[in-house]
């Protein structure tokens, strides 16, 4: 599929680029004229998925994660998160409802918030190699809509 | 992020502001806890007007608070959602566990 545009980041999984990263999503979701709702549950998908990363992908340790974000034909938004961390086992048990490894401090919602939240949520998971997150978000121009 | 205080007739009123995640929400746990143990309050408000964004780590957040008033019999309930915390409440369905206040 071809991009109309696109960006791409990459950085440690700090939890200060918790709000980095879903600020940057939302400045580049904005070539699109999102209403203010739509900018809200891009920062919430994006902050789902790279804190999943931070929390789960590497626990005791800091490593990489990339964020990329294109715009495909009608004003599709797709958001890429990836790691090279622990990897899921089993990826449809971790995307149910309270479904979490965190214990007392997760609640294991994020992947139903962003299933909420976007048109698509692919998750591709290895153990031992890491895990890739794509979601689909269609964003109406506002001038369009109108 | 941000935690202010209201006191009055056993109930304690949490006003949260700014962004409550991941980052934010280990400093937000442990000063709510602290504000638990000194005013042992019977219930608790947790007012979001000032929250301008919350994710899956507000929820747990907020099921902590509802764990903690449980165990001394107390209640909880969330005031004044807008915006994304609002559709983050409604998409997790947190609102079954910690209700949400009718406008007032
Ligand atoms: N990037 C990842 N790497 C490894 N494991 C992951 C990753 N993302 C999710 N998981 C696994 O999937 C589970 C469910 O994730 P989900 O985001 O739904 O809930 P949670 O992170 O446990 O809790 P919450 O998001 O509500 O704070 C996690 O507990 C973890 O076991
Ligand atoms: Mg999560």
């Amino acid at each position: 599929m071809n991009a109309i545009n696109y960006i791409k980041l990459e950085f440690p999984s700090l939890s200060c680029n918790e709000a980095f990263a879903r600020t940057a999503a939302a400045a580049f979701a904005a070539h699109l004229d999102p209403t203010l709702e739509e900018l809200g549950d891009v920062k919430t998908a994006v902050s789902e998925a790279v804190t999943n990363c931070i929390v789960h992908a590497y626990p005791d340790a800091v490593g990489r994660i990339g964020l990329r974000l294109r715009i495909l034909h009608d004003g599709q938004l797709e958001i890429a998160v990836r790691d090279w961390g622990c990897g899921i086992e089993d990826v449809e048990q971790a995307m149910k409802p309270l479904y979490t490894t965190g214990g007392d401090e997760r609640g294991g919602m994020g992947f139903t918030i962003m299933e909420s939240f976007m048109d698509r949520l692919r998750v591709r998971s290895r153990p031992g190699k890491g895990t890739t997150v794509v979601m689909l978000r269609t964003i109406r121009s506002r001038r369009k809509r109108a | 992020m941000n935690v202010n205080t209201a006191f009055s007739a056993g109930r304690l009123t949490l006003y949260l502001s700014g962004e409550l995640d991941h980052h934010a929400a280990r400093e937000a746990a442990r000063t709510i806890d602290e504000l638990l143990d000194e005013y042992l309050p019977r219930d608790c408000a947790v007012d979001m007007s000032g929250l301008s964004f919350m994710d899956s780590s507000g929820i747990a957040v907020l099921v902590r608070i509802s764990r903690r008033l449980r165990d001394v019999g107390g209640r909880v309930w969330i005031e004044n959602p807008s915006g994304q915390p609002r559709r983050v409440i409604d998409a997790s369905g947190i609102d079954r566990l910690v209700p949400v206040a009718a406008g007032r």
